[in-house]
């Protein structure tokens, strides 16, 4: 199945399954972390949007009213989050936490619900996302195949990156949303509403998981599982802490785990056993959760009163 | 002699009909009016039934102990509080602000004690948050760097637009402050204690910014202290006391003296305060201490020194040349790369701020906001830091409630800080008042040695006199003092030996007794031979461009 070969463009096809998932969530989190919202619920808002895919999928017979569909879960189940840290300024880690553990409640209480279901749904009738292969660029040697030909929510992922880039760092709007989210009481002394900005980025982050979500359950396979991010939104967290929330930096942390991830799985097919590979995203994150401490603190410096 | 409200009728022209030398032109309506302002907080009446009227043009300085109202009725104008009565009136029209946007559009603009700034920004691109400037959908910093250049130009605001907030020194963040605003074409300035944090020098130039806006026929309101100050570009002085305006005088006609009795109800003379005995042992030494900033520069360079017990040495120095960071040295705030620390003959140069306090250290840092006080905690609990390890205050290791508060009564009452009560939140004292706050717990410690770092910064002048008398009486006590400030009187007033740091180092040490304000400004310039005061300006400005 696999070659022996590391370094090979089928290796580079499972580093792409593996990051875009990650991308998606932690541009998201990138938002609201510019936006001075600590978001964690990434993890629950993919979940949900997974789940959701599945089931829109399942019941219309069109995987892109799946991704809709996963979207519009993200953007519902955030709206809570942003109506719980913003409206009624409760603390966002908590919130976050609780919806986290709400995300697999719900989707394992609505598979049995639904499908009479547990751990694993599989049916013939959920539609999976295709990739698309872009003409003549999928032909080129090594990346081209990989690069250029992903699902919808794929290309969208990579395009995302630029796009925030450029709201972020060139529109009026993210200059806004930078402020608010650095000083939220010079922003509104200046008549700039911080609440609107941090309801704006949060919901951003559930459309974002959502589709995160869509890609994991209808692109990276076919399929809605428990529990299946298993641990992809905290991962897309720490890429926002490791990138210090630049999008460009988010996109090389989400590699780095992308890698992790796929080299993990590919000693595992060179024999090692699974317990051990399986941990290698996570030893990536530790040791990239330490480095990224120290950073944090460094960052955090004051203008003088 | 306490003329008391009445006041006003003993002192030449009124307040009211406005009629200003400067600028005038006849009968006409004031550019701004305040009429019978009050606003009650819980526990003080901040603004009682204020009247002030501003012509336009006119530079209006606005006096008053700590706690006076001046801050309250500021934000007033500017729409940050609602009024409980009272009307204000812009050229001729009544208007209402319900928030400082309001105020913005009707061409207010106002420079807050703290900065309301971004860090990570640009300089433009504070000065036009909110109102960017863009094409096709993109920011134009281009276009925006060029606006915010022309405006600072005009006015001799020297900023660049595309420096960071977080790396420009502090006298730049009040320029960006008052940029912001007059990119909002603000046609009546309020500066809340604009010189407090700046030296003197940059308050200088400050006032020549000020003059060429009131010149090009803004208004301007400013807060301040300092009767030096209002004395020398002020054209009108508006005296609050205990929430009233007691007084409003024209400056060219009035004295610092009738200002600080409208003020105060008495007389105060800043003095000296000479010594009675010779100084005894030493209680602090610092050998070779060296030490960087957050940057890696170097900011303390092999520093010596010593202070005795009843002694008070002063530091001068412009700021930013290691004061803060060697007094951080000390209280063990920063970690010292290299040096010895004795306090009370305890080394504590590797040890943490609680041994160096045990071993007898007392500080009034310069920031009370963030370091000198908790701002959400109450008067009671902010009084008992630090005294809460031992003694009275804790028994069997559960802290005397009852103990505290009656501690924190006899301290409000001794230091006579304006406050509704033991337990209100020291976050919504006048600035004068929560610097009384830091000023009373750390004079309560009896240490051996105190650190004082602008001990008086924002403090009316009668306070200022009795932080005097309270530092000078624990020096007669037998305490050692290092006094760093930013006001050589203070420092000559008080100290009996200066020291002057520039870059990082001690380049000079004076005797009090003969030194003098012009020779100190050589040192802390990095001159101290021959030479002219031209080139002490020009030596701060080179500080600016850093
Ligand atoms: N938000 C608030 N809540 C309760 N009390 C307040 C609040 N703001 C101000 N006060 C009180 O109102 C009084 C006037 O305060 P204000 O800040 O206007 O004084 P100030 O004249 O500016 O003094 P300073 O010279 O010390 O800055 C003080 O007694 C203060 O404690
Ligand atoms: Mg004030």
């Amino acid at each position: 199945m696999f070659s022996v070969e590391l370094l090979d463009s089928a290796l580079f096809a499972s580093v792409f399954r593996a990051l875009i998932p990650i991308l998606l969530a932690a541009i998201g989190g990138l938002i609201c972390e510019r936006a001075g919202v600590f978001n964690i619920g990434l993890e629950g808002l993919m979940l949900s949007g997974a789940f959701a895919a599945v089931a829109g999928s399942y019941f219309s017979g069109s995987a892109y009213a799946g991704v809709l569909s996963g979207v519009v879960a993200g953007v519902a189940v955030s709206s809570v989050l942003a109506y719980g840290a913003v409206t009624r300024k409760g603390d966002p880690i908590v919130l976050a936490v609780a919806l986290n553990l709400f995300a697999v409640g719900i989707t394992a209480f609505l598979l049995v619900a639904v499908w009479d279901v547990r751990g694993v749904f599989q049916d013939p009738r959920i539609v999976g996302l295709k990739t698309m292969p872009i003409p003549a660029l999928s032909q080129l040697p090594w990346l081209g195949s990989v690069l250029f030909n992903l699902t919808l929510v794929g290309y969208v992922a990579l395009l995302v990156v630029p796009v925030v880039q450029l709201v972020l760092f060139r529109t009026a709007v993210g200059l806004r949303l930078r402020g608010v989210g650095e000083r939220p009481l010079a922003a509104s002394s200046l008549g700039v509403q911080p609440g609107r900005y941090q309801y704006g980025a949060i919901l951003a982050s559930g459309a974002l998981c959502g589709l995160a979500g869509a890609q994991l359950s209808l692109g990276n396979v076919v399929q809605f599982a428990e529990n299946m991010t298993s641990g992809r939104g905290w991962i897309a967290v720490v890429a926002v802490m490791l990138a210090r929330a630049h999008p460009v930096g988010v996109l090389g942390a989400a590699l780095l785990f992308g890698f992790a991830e796929a080299i993990g799985f590919r000693l595992q097919g060179n024999g090692l056993p699974s317990q051990l590979t399986d941990a290698a995203p996570y030893v990536v994150t530790l040791v990239a959760l330490v480095v990224a401490r120290r950073q944090f603190a460094r960052a955090s410096t004051s203008v003088a009163t | 002699m306490d003329e008391g409200p009445g006041g006003l009728r003993g002192s030449p022209p009124g307040p009211f009909p406005v009629r200003i030398a400067a600028h005038e032109e006849g009968d006409r309506v004031a550019e701004l009016e305040l009429r019978g302002i009050t606003k009650r907080f819980p526990g003080v009446l901040a603004n009682d039934q204020i009247d002030i009227s501003v012509a336009k043009g006119e530079i209006h300085a606005l006096m008053g102990e700590n706690g006076a109202g001046k801050s309250t009725l500021m934000s007033i104008l500017y729409g940050l509080y609602q009024p409980d009565a009272g009307e204000i009136w812009l050229r001729g029209e009544r208007r209402r602000f319900s928030s400082p946007i309001e105020a913005i559009d009707a061409g207010l603009g106002m420079v807050f004690q703290a900065f309301k700034l971004f860090p990570s920004l640009t300089v433009a691109e504070n000065v036009i948050y909110r109102e960017e400037v863009t094409r096709r959908g993109l920011l134009d910093h281009r276009e925006a760097n060029r606006r915010v250049t022309e405006i600072a130009d005009r006015y001799g605001l020297a900023v660049d637009p595309t420096a960071r907030v977080e790396r420009v020194p502090v006298g730049v963040l009040q320029r960006v402050e008052i940029l912001k605003a007059l990119y909002r074409d603000a046609q009546v300035l309020i500066l809340d204690e604009p010189t407090a944090v700046l030296t003197p020098q940059e308050a200088e130039r400050l006032f020549t910014i000020l003059r060429a806006l009131a010149d090009d026929g803004r208004t301007i309101i400013f807060i301040t202290h300092k009767l030096k100050e209002v004395m020398a570009i002020s054209d009108r002085v508006t005296i609050l006391r205990d929430g009233r305006a007691v007084a409003s005088l024209t400056t060219r006609e009035t004295t610092a003296a009738e200002i600080t009795r409208h003020m105060t109800g008495r007389d105060v003379e800043l003095r000296a305060w000479p010594v009675t005995r010779p100084a005894g042992a030493p209680v602090l030494t610092c050998e070779g201490l060296s030490a960087t900033g957050d940057d890696g520069r170097v900011v303390l360079d092999s520093v010596d020194l010593t202070v005795r017990a009843g002694e008070i040495v002063g530091i001068a120095g412009v700021a930013g040349n290691g004061q803060t960071e060697l007094a951080e040295v000390i209280a063990g705030l920063r970690t010292a790369a290299g040096g010895v620390v004795t306090i009370a003959g305890t080394e504590v140069s590797r040890a943490g701020v609680a041994a160096r306090r045990k071993a007898g250290l007392a500080y009034i840092p310069e920031d009370r906001h963030g370091v000198g006080t908790a701002p959400t905690a109450d008067a009671t609990d902010n009084l008992s830091l630090g005294h809460h390890r031992s003694g009275p205050l804790v028994r069997r290791g559960v802290l005397q409630r009852g103990q505290m508060v009656e501690r924190a009564r006899e301290l409000i009452a001794r230091f006579q800080i304006k406050i509704a009560g033991p337990g209100t939140m020291v976050g919504t004292l006048s600035g004068g008042n929560l610097q009384k706050i830091v000023v009373a717990r750390e004079m309560a410690y009896h240490a051996p040695l105190l650190i004082a770092e602008q001990p008086t910064r924002g403090v009316d002048i009668g306070a200022i006199e009795f932080v005097h008398q309270q530092i000078a009486q624990y020096r007669d006590g037998g305490g050692a003092v290092l006094l760093i400030s930013a006001e050589l009187s203070e420092i000559l007033n008080l100290a009996q030996r200066i020291l002057v740091m520039f870059e990082g180092r001690v380049v000079a040490e004076l005797d009090a007794a003969t030194a003098t304000e012009s020779e100190l400004g050589l040192f802390m310039a990095g001159g101290g031979t021959g030479i002219s005061a031209v080139t002490t300006v020009d030596g701060t400005e080179s500080e600016h461009a850093r």
